[in-house]
This record gives C-alpha cells, structure tokens and sequence, in this order.
C-alpha cells in the first residue's frame, strides 16, 4: 500500500464527491447561484461545469425560495439534485420549501414519494462577512423531522457523507464550516461512504468527553493537546450528524469519562449543546456525572463585523481549555 | 440638494434637464460627490489590500451617476434602503466619509460602531436605512418605510436601490405589488449593471429590461442611461413628483456596469476584458458629466482640479480619522442586540 495517502482540501474533496455521483450517476446534477463559470462563491464546484456542462451545473437566478423548490420538485420525481445555497444563511429564504415542503412530502402523501435532495450551507463566522453571512443555523433545521443534517469536520468525512447523501431517499442538508474548506487531509479516491448518523471518537481519553461539532472538532482536539501536557486525558467525539443523532456514543463516552463539554459555534441557547446535555440528563450516564455538564457556545449576539469582537463572540481554544481544565479540577 | 435654481430659462430647452434644473453651484457639488464616491471606494480597496480593513466589499465603481442623479430631487428626511454595493448611495445621501472609513475599519465612530462593516453601512440621521446583505432584502422595507410616511402623513418619499439580480427574489415582486395596490410614496431604482455576481440578465430574467416588469404591478417603467447624470436626475424628478402626489410608486430600471469584480473573490470569468475597458473608456459616468459640465461652460480644468484636490484631503483625512478612532471593547460584545431600556 501506497505510504502516503493522497491529501485533498475539504473543498476538494466535496467537489470530487460531486463529481463521482454525477460519473456514477445520470440523475445527479448541481443547482446553485454562480457554481457554474464562476466556480461557486467558495469556489467548490469549481470547473465542474467544464466537465459536465452547463445542464448538469446549473446556474439558477437569485431565486433561493424557487430554486429549492424546483430541487424539492425534480427530487420527487426521479432526479437527484444537488443544491447549493451561497451561504447557509439564505436558508431563510428558502425556509418554506425546507420545512414545509421537502421535509413532509414523504410523510403527508403517507410514504407514496420520497424526496432524495441534497442541499450544501456554506456556514459559520470568521470570514468578516458580518451579521448576515455568518451564521450557523444547523439547530433550525435539526428541529425538523423528516431532514437529516449533518455537519462533517474533515476532508475525508465531507467526501464520504456528500456520497452517503446522495444516496440517501431523504432530503439530506450539509452544512460545511468556510474555514474548513482550505483545510487539508486525507482523502482516498473513488467512491466510499460515510454513514450519515454515526459520530465519531476523534480521541480517546479517561477525563472528560468533549463533544463538538463541525471546526470545533478541530478546536477541541488542540486544546486536548494543550491539556494533555498538564496531564488532563480528553476524549473528543465529532457529532458528525446532528440529526437524527448518534445518542449511543455520546452516553458510552460520558459513561466512561464522567464529565461532558459541549462546544459548538451556533448560538448557546436553545441549541445542540441542549440537546447532547439533555441525552444525557434522560440517560443512565447521569449517574455517572462527576460535574455539572457545561456549554460553550456562541454568545447571544449576532456576529459583528469588528474582527475582535468576532472571534470573541464563538468559542476559541483557550475558551475551550479554560472550561475543560475547570471541569476536570472540579472547579466547576 | 434638493430645492433647485434654474441655470439657466427655460426657453433653452434644447439643453439637457439637469442643466435647465440646476445651478451651476450644485452641478460642481454633484460633481465634487461622484469623485468623493469613486475615491472612497478606491481607498477602501487599497486599505483592504493593505489589511487595514476585512472581510469583503463590493464596489460601485463605474455607477457613481446613478446614486447621485437619484438622490438629487430628495431631502435629507426622504428615506433610502441600499444594498451590498451601497457606498455610493451613502455618499450621495449626505454621509460623511469619515465615518463610513471608521466602520469599515470596524471603530466605534463608524455608522454602524464597528458592528457592521462595508456592507451593512448606514445613515440613518440621513435617511439611509442602511445598506443589506441579502440580495432584495431592502425592497419590502422600503415599501413598510414608504407606509409609515403615508399612515404618518409625513411627505416622506423612500427611494429603494437594488440590482438587477435582485428582480428574480419573490420578495421584489411581493414587495412592488404591495407597493401599487396600496399607493405608496416609493421609488424602486434598479441599478442594473448586466450581471448579478457572475450570471448576466440575459442568462436570469425572462424579461429583457427590469422596467418590463413593472406593467404587470402597474406602474410606470423608466429606462434611463445610469452613466448620464442628467438623464437619471429626470427620471427621479418624475417619480418623486408622482410619489408626493400620491400616485403610487415608479421603477427605474438605469443601465450601468461595474469596473471592479463582483467582491474580493472574483476571476471574472463570465465577461471579456475587451467589455470592460469598453465601458471604461467610452461610457466613465464621470467623464462623460465632466464633459458636458465643460461643454455647457460650467467648470474649466481649474475647477476641476481644485474638486479633485478637494476629494484627495478629504479621503485621505477620513482614513487618518479611522485610523486614530477607537476600537470596540470586548466587554460591549453583546450590546445594540436589545434595545437598552432605564
Ligand atoms: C438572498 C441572497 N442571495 C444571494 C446572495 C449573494 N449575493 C450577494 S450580491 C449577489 C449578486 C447581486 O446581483 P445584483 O442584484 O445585480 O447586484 P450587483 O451585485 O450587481 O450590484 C449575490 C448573488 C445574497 N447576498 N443574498
Ligand atoms: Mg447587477
């Protein structure tokens, strides 16, 4: 075996993803504003449209609300689009077609159609986009019965999930983090999936069990490695999917470690955090709680364009070792 | 700007509108402004090369006749909402360029106290309920902010900007029907530059001008050259008659193009250099009311060169301002998101 795998960007490898299930795939095609000469506002479709054409990249007007309906409508009736939103954040345009429509299709015509659509969320702060392009609105759409959504952290998992996805009857919503699309690692080439509703134990450790979602995965595992040098042992596990949620891991982790962190860049309240504590609370892993569970989340603002006042409004990794540290020594 | 002197009678109809309308004073002022808007805009891409400012911005360079000509007939209590490429409607509403500099360099003397940046800028002491971020998003407040002004009976008008992508959101259309049914005091002014980001109106919109659309709400559909001054104040002079006089709201559909990319991501690949430097070189809104400013014996070169001498202190003045303006501290992080009450 080849001893060093091939290394992709996050952005590559969703954009190889795509291009597989379009190869493999007659049904496949991408729907979105400006993914087609201009690459995409991400650039993750890139030159697609110069392999697969201008039909099977297609560039919708700025119609968030009738694009995701028509990706609803073709996907009901024997396509399999794939549709991109500019940023997460206009979701909210298209709420309606979202929740309304794709998410209880299935459910209201009593199992006779399924709706197999894709939609990618460019999400998340630290780009200096402002109030408007910067949220992370994965928790609305968790809400609803009928999405699945998910929120990989990695190369590998953004290929593997998107595969995953667009096999999937369901309608499946991506939501992918801007700074992780430069982030590289590995990344195998052809097809392989990654199941949706599985989380994942990015380390392992006895202290305390961390559970994040999406770049706080990333920013977790750093503090782990700060920690571990003050011989604190922090088991980090990536949610992955937010819903339906990998309820087993989260317990068996807190069984094991008897203190649980939450820490995500959605807004703290009434969010995932909520969730992962309240799995817990309903659990036998109660019992085992050595600490009070804590969050740490976004603040309760939106983001602001001043770059201080950005980072400080989502979790950081001196935030994130700060709260874990007090955890584990019981100043909590 | 707005209460007119006539430059000269009016048995010199030959002469184009904003010449019979106005005094050869405010003529240099409008001039003076689109260099102040062009200028802005270039030092805010230079200080964002340099890493003064982040994030994006999208810059109106090459439509400064359209922001200026529109506000021409407005007062400063007349109200306007804006959009992502709104630092030209901010100048042409009246702001004051330090302050615009001061956001985007994210201080608390800027507009928006650092919260908001280039593409939420604002003045609402002037009227401009703020630029968007959300493509159409400030077409429907506009109408409610030409509600209020009917309800209140406050001889408001509310000129709404936005562009030409704009015009395929359901809220545009929601948002001009309700205008028409209901009467309103507002203007809808597509600023329409041939593309929205990458895809041009030809590839997006069924209708072949953005004033088509206004049959099917009612109202009358104006096409105006944007790059000609005189031609875009006419318009707005009409429609705000109208809208004072309570026959209902107007869409201006005034043609233009944008130099620069779309935002600080963009390869330009959707249209040829050999269009660009076309617009530039033969249709530069400043040029072409320069011209006719000389032609018309208004301004000589001197006048000239003493407003474009008057533009560069003033830019480089608000870029110092910025510069020495205080930071947000930490501790406010969660301010302005409620209102703070006693
Ligand atoms: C609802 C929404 N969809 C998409 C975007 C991303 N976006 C920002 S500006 C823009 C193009 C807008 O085109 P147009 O209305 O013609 O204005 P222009 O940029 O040409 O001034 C797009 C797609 C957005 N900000 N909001
Ligand atoms: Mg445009």
């Amino acid at each position: 075996m080849d001893a060093t795998p091939r290394e992709l960007s996050y952005s590559q490898a969703i954009q190889e993803a795509m291009a597989l299930a379009m190869e493999a795939d007659e049904r496949v095609f991408l729907m979105g504003e400006d993914i087609g000469v201009y690459g995409g506002a991400f650039q993750v479709t890139g030159d697609l449209v110069e392999r697969f054409g201008a039909d099977r990249v297609m560039d919708t007007p700025i119609s968030e609300l009738g694009g995701a309906g028509v990706a609803v409508g073709a996907a009901m009736t024997g396509t399999r689009p794939i549709f991109e939103f500019q940023f997460s954040d206009f979701a909210t345009l298209a709420m309606e077609q979202i929740v309304n429509q794709a998410a209880k299709m299935r459910f209201m015509l009593g199992g006779e159609v399924s709706v197999p659509v894709v939609m990618r969320f460019p999400a998340g702060s630290g780009t200096g986009a402002a109030a408007q392009h910067s949220q992370s609105l994965e928790a609305w759409l968790g809400h609803v019965p009928g999405l699945k959504v998910i929120q990989p952290a990695t190369p590998y998992d953004a290929k593997g999930m998107l595969l995953a996805a667009v096999a999937d009857p369901d309608p499946v919503m991506i939501f992918e983090h801007k700074l992780l699309y430069k982030m590289k690692g590995p990344v195998p080439e052809g097809h392989y999936t990654v199941p949706i509703g599985k989380a994942e134990i990015r380390r392992e450790g006895r202290d305390l069990s961390i559970v994040a979602t999406s770049i706080m995965v990333h920013k977790s595992l750093e503090a782990a490695e700060l920690l571990a040098a003050e011989g604190i042992d922090i088991e980090v596990v990536d949610l992955r999917t937010i819903r339906p949620m990998d309820r087993a891991t989260i317990i068996a982790s807190v069984k094991k470690t008897s203190r649980l962190l939450c820490v995500y860049e959605a807004v703290k309240t009434l969010g995932i955090g909520a969730e992962v504590s309240a799995t817990i609370a309903e659990s036998e892993a109660f019992d085992y709680l050595d600490a009070p569970i804590v969050r740490l989340g976004g603040a309760e603002t939106p983001i602001p364009y001043n770059p201080e006042l950005e980072k400080a409004t989502v979790p950081q990794v001196p935030d994130i070792v700060a709260a874990a540290r007090d955890l584990v020594r019981g100043k909590r | 700007m707005a209460t007119a002197r006539k430059l000269v009678d009016d048995t010199q109809t030959n002469l184009p509108f904003a010449y019979r309308q106005y005094s050869a004073a405010q003529l240099k002022e409008v001039l003076r402004k689109m260099y102040l808007i062009r200028r802005f805009e270039e030092g805010a891409e230079d200080s964002y090369t340099r890493g003064l400012i982040h994030g994006t911005m999208h810059l109106s360079i090459g439509q400064e006749a359209s922001a200026l000509g529109i506000c021409m007939p407005l007062t400063t209590s007349d109200q306007i909402t804006s959009t992502h490429r709104g630092h030209g409607h901010c100048i042409a509403k009246g702001a004051d360029v330090k302050r615009m500099f001061a956001e985007f360099f994210g201080k608390t003397t800027g507009y928006c106290k650092g919260r908001g940046g280039s593409m939420h800028i604002a003045d609402v002491s002037m009227g401009n309920l703020g630029a968007n971020g959300i493509v159409a998003g400030g077409i429907p407040i506009a109408v409610g902010a030409a509600l209020s002004a009917k309800r209140m009976k406050t001889g408001k008008v509310v000129v709404s900007f936005f562009g030409d992508g704009a015009n395929n959101e359901g809220a545009f259309h929601e948002a001009l029907n309700m205008a028409s049914i209901w009467k309103l005091p507002v203007i809808f002014v597509c600023e329409n530059n041939g593309y929205g980001m990458s895809t041009s109106t030809a590839r997006s919109t069924a209708v072949k001008n953005i004033a088509d659309r206004a049959a099917a709400y009612s109202m009358p559909g104006v096409i105006v050259n944007g790059n000609i001054f005189s031609e875009i104040a006419e318009a707005s002079h009409a429609a705000v008659e109208r809208a004072r006089a309570g026959e209902g709201p107007t869409l201006i559909d005034s043609k233009t193009y944008r130099y620069r990319g779309h935002s600080k991501s963009d390869r330009n690949r959707y249209r040829t250099k050999e269009e660009i430097e076309d617009w530039i070189s033969n249709r530069d809104p400043i040029a072409l009311f320069e011209g006719e400013l000389k032609d018309f014996g208004v301004i000589d070169d001197r006048g000239i060169d003493a407003i474009r001498e008057s533009v560069r202190v003033e830019i480089e003045e608000g870029i110092e301002y910025a510069k020495a303006s205080p930071s947000p501290e930490l501790g406010d992080l969660e301010r302005f998101v409620y209102t703070e009450q006693a």
